[in-house]
């Protein structure tokens, strides 16, 4: 039988990951007294609790751990902090008020709280959504379903699988493959170079297995399970590859489907919620933390946002935080920048947990970075990088700016 | 006496070979008129075939070819849904449709459009401008020149409505027989002896309902065929919910001779579907797509509802449709060998099932020389809703709490697939009953869960056999304490 779920709360957090659990651990050490954490899965402490490797834990906790344990880490924390996690508990309806609306085993019931920080986290990009074309058999999973069906069902799906993408969550789901023993048999990148840097405690587990650039696989093949897939090289030749699985990595994307019929303005761009350097949604009794915002970020990254979100969210309790009106709205120009994070700024110079501009690109770009608001324009950072890596401008060198809107152009340039 | 006693002492009356929307709603006639009928199906559950990826639309029948077998059975079967969906439990979704031009070509057509769906007894056509039209459907590209509206045309679900016609045939005394491949068979001027995987059967009566297989099954049986299959392929892309709010009616475009064309339309579970492409192949069981069509399909619905630009795709799917060198349906009862093909069945079989269902039992009647007895009060079986917008399971006390995230089914409803005279067989089968992965993360976070669920379930399980068995990989660390 659950626990039974309050009917209110000085802060709800949506989402018992690293920046939920972080969130909610700071929130109780700031003197708040009923924070509760609501989480749709059996168990909290999110996507960890299923990458069986390392490294997490370092900056948080002294120590080098692997996903499961800092997942536990993370949970036992909150707990011992005084924090209430309920788990298999879906949040399915955001208010304003805020009112959240729950179902659970007993059926639905509403939330009333205070403040609510939204940390939902990320998901991959499915094989539909990639338009992969051919047959639709069985042995196709993302790099999420892959883990926790090795780490928390104990389950093997395949012995030779390929791997499409370069993300680091691919280099994950190579070392959850070499846990089992699961050899695959290349790895299938349809840019012209990886995407992440490799680690290069990789390199070695890496040996052997192909690393195909500039190729796509045009087409799954198989009726009941994989047989081979038809990739496309950079020459333009078609060929057969031998597989019995398919390992859809990367392509991350916020979990945010709560924010589809709710009240709150979500970013095209990002496609998570559009917050100001606080984290505050456009409902300023909202808050939002962690990869929702930013597909996708580190744990450790995520765990010290969620810790930072919850010092403004006490804050804003406490009437501290200055009002959410006036704003300056960044906008992008040009097709370089895929998302700029936060979306908005209060005029207001004092120190904030989204403390730095987040930036990603959506092509390999070198360039400037200028920032321009009405005639004034001011470079502000000299960049060579690639999609999918994390960029940062900290705030403090931005110019002062009045409300309404600016501008962020990246402008080609020597490397 | 129940059909599996009838199976077993060889006194069976119908045999229906084929278990897709169309053998299900003939099994489910026949046992409602008192016949012991028996559905057999080669794949371990039904709609394998052309029932697994259609449009998802009840039609009217206002573009069929008036005074063929087809408009009458779409007629016949349209009035038979919706006197029944409420009883079974099915959803029905009141959308109505827009037949849509985009020239002058295709808005000269309207006025015999209309005039045919007049001919075809839908009476309730009205011509709109495309100022009306734009605004019923706001979103429409301003290029609309002109149309029509059908309001009966209706969103209904293709996979709980073949199961809620099975469930009731089953309950009312039918037998499924699903991985029951017939191989041959003789009819000895009394009863035919069907050879299959499952051993042989004997029944009165044999109607084939094969489908794509129909032409085949009808050699195997005769020694000839009076229609030739030729499977068209279909492929479709499915959208996330958020592009649901884009159009309220079912957009049609003018027809052509050989396709409806390109819909756009709702789905009764929230989403928003593209499709269908009309492809001639020759593959009967491969219903592949391509990431060409895909596109091309994702900038038609675009061309259409220009705000389907950036929106998130959910699934993408391809169907085969049992096309044959003619466009009516070839239903045919052979005098003095009790037999009934059912051919020829295409995008209209899920409207026409139950019309079609009617139509064989007459002609049933006509071999047999005769009715069979009613049962006296039979029973009507009721799915639980999995429809959007409507009462779902995760409302309710005892759901067991919900698994798969993206379209709430819960732990209950999984279990109640795996159960029951018509359980999942495979993962396929439970999505099809449930949509469990069929949302927009396609099993990210609900996979190791389903899994666990179904350990011993299937015969082709989720997802490979436990680590520990391997001896490469030490044992999976566990994450759940407990």
């Amino acid at each position: 039988m659950p626990a039974d779920l309050p009917a209110t709360a000085d802060v709800a957090i949506i989402g018992a990951g690293p920046a939920g659990l972080a969130a909610a651990v700071r929130l109780r050490e700031r003197g708040i007294g009923h924070v509760v954490v609501l989480d749709r899965e059996a168990e909290p402490g999110g996507i960890p609790r299923h990458c069986g490797h390392y490294p997490y834990g370092v900056r948080e906790y002294g120590r080098l751990m692997k996903g499961p344990a800092y997942a536990r880490r993370n949970v036992e924390a909150a707990r011992r902090a005084g924090v209430a996690i309920f788990p298999r508990t879906t949040v399915v309806r955001l208010d304003a008020g805020p009112l959240l609306t729950v179902s659970r085993d007993d059926g639905v019931s509403q939330i009333a709280a205070g403040r609510v920080l939204l940390s939902t986290g990320v998901r991959e990009a499915t094989r539909a959504q990639r338009l992969i074309g051919g047959t639709k058999p069985g042995g196709v999973l993302s790099t999420g379903a892959l883990q926790g069906l090795v780490y928390l069902e104990g389950l093997r799906p395949f012995e030779r699988p390929v791997v499409l993408g370069t993300e680091l969550v691919a280099f994950s789901a190579l070392m959850t493959c070499g846990h089992l023993g699961i050899r695959p048999v290349a790895m299938i990148e349809p840019g012209a170079a990886t995407t992440a840097r490799w680690p290069a405690g990789l390199y070695p587990r890496l040996r052997g297995i192909p690393l195909l650039l500039g190729t796509r696989i045009e087409e799954i093949v198989g009726r009941e399970r994989v047989e081979a897939v038809v990739v496309r090289g950079p020459d333009g030749a078609r060929r057969t590859i031998g597989t019995d699985g398919v390992i859809v990595s990367g392509g991350f994307r916020p979990e945010a489907t709560l924010l589809d019929a709710s009240h709150l303005v979500r970013d095209p761009r990002t496609g998570g919620p559009e917050v100001d350097q606080f984290g505050r949604c456009s409902d300023p009794a909202f808050f939002a933390a962690g990869n929702m915002l930013h597909p996708v970020e580190t744990a450790g990254w995520c765990w010290r946002e969620g810790r930072a979100v919850a010092d403004a969210i006490a804050d804003s309790l406490a009437g501290l935080l200055p009002a959410r009106d006036a704003v300056v709205r960044l906008e992008t120009s040009g097709d370089m920048l895929k998302y700029v994070l936060p979306q908005v700024l209060v005029p207001d110079r004092r120190a904030a947990p989204l403390g730095r501009l987040q930036l990603r690109l959506s092509r390999p770009a070198h360039g400037t970075l200028t920032l321009r608001q009405g005639t004034d324009a001011r470079a502000l950072a000299r960049i060579d990088s690639r999609p999918e890596r994390r960029i940062t401008v900290p705030l403090d060198r931005l110019p002062p700016l009045v409300s309404g809107q600016a501008q962020l152009a990246l402008q080609d340039g020597p490397r | 006496m129940s059909a599996d006693q009838a199976v077993a002492n060889g006194t069976l009356d119908v045999a229906v070979i084929g278990g897709g929307v169309v053998g299900c709603a003939i099994v489910r006639r026949l046992a409602l008129a008192g016949w012991r009928a028996c559905l057999l199906e080669k794949a371990p559950d039904i709609l394998d075939g052309a029932s697994k990826g259609n449009s998802a639309i009840l039609h009217t029948g206002f573009d069929a070819p008036p005074g063929s077998l087809e408009a009458r059975c779409i007629a016949e079967g349209y009035a038979e849904f919706r006197a029944i969906h409420a009883r079974l439990g099915l959803p029905l979704i009141e959308t109505g449709a827009l037949v849509l031009a985009w020239d002058d070509a295709q808005e000269a057509r309207l006025d015999d459009l209309m005039a045919k769906a007049r001919r075809n007894g839908v009476d309730d056509v009205e011509p709109l401008s495309a100022r009306a039209l734009r605004a019923l459907e706001p979103e429409l590209a301003p290029s609309v020149k002109a149309g029509f509206r059908v309001p009966g045309e209706h969103v209904i679900d293709p996979w709980s409505t073949p199961y809620a016609y099975l469930l009731q045939a089953v309950e009312n005394g039918a037998l499924f027989l699903p991985r029951c491949a017939v191989t041959g068979g003789a009819f000895d001027g009394a009863r035919w002896t069907l050879r299959t995987s499952r051993g042989q059967i004997r029944a009165r009566l044999v109607v084939n309902a094969a489908g794509l297989h129909g032409d085949r099954v009808e050699r195997l049986l005769t020694g000839e065929s009076g229609f030739t299959i030729r499977p068209r392929k279909g492929q479709f892309v499915v959208f996330d919910k958020p592009a649901a709010g884009l159009c309220r009616h079912i957009l049609l475009p003018v027809p052509s001779e050989t396709t409806k064309g390109i819909v756009v339309c709702r789905t009764a579970y929230g989403n928003l579907l593209v499709g269908p492409t009309a492809e001639e192949q020759d593959d009967r069981e491969r219903a592949a797509v391509d990431r060409a069509t895909l596109e091309r399909l994702r900038a038609a619905g675009e061309a259409i509802l220009p705000a389907l630009a950036g929106q998130e795709v959910n699934a993408v799917y391809a169907g085969l449709r049992p096309a044959t060198e003619r466009k009516d349906y070839r239903i045919a009862a052979r005098d003095g060998l009790n037999y009934v093909a059912v051919g020829g069945i295409r995008s209209t079989g899920l409207s026409a099932a139950l019309g079609i269902a009617r139509h064989v039992l007459g002609l049933c009647e006509g071999l047999a020389g005769g009715a069979a007895t009613p049962p006296e009060r039979p029973v009507w079986p009721a799915l639980r809703n999995i429809a959007e917008g409507r009462p779902r399971d995760w409302q309710a006390p005892g759901n067991g709490g919900i698994v798969c995230h993206c379209e709430l089914v819960t732990r209950r409803e999984i279990e109640e697939a795996l159960r029951g005279p018509l359980r999942a067989q495979s993962l396929a089968g439970l999505k099809r009953r449930t949509r469990v992965t069929m949302g927009r993360c396609q099993g990210f976070y609900c996979t190791a869960e389903l899994a666990a669920i179904t350990a011993g379930r299937f015969a082709r399980p989720i997802a490979g056999a436990p680590a520990r068995d391997a001896a490469a990989g030490e044992p999976a660390e566990r994450a759940h304490a407990g």
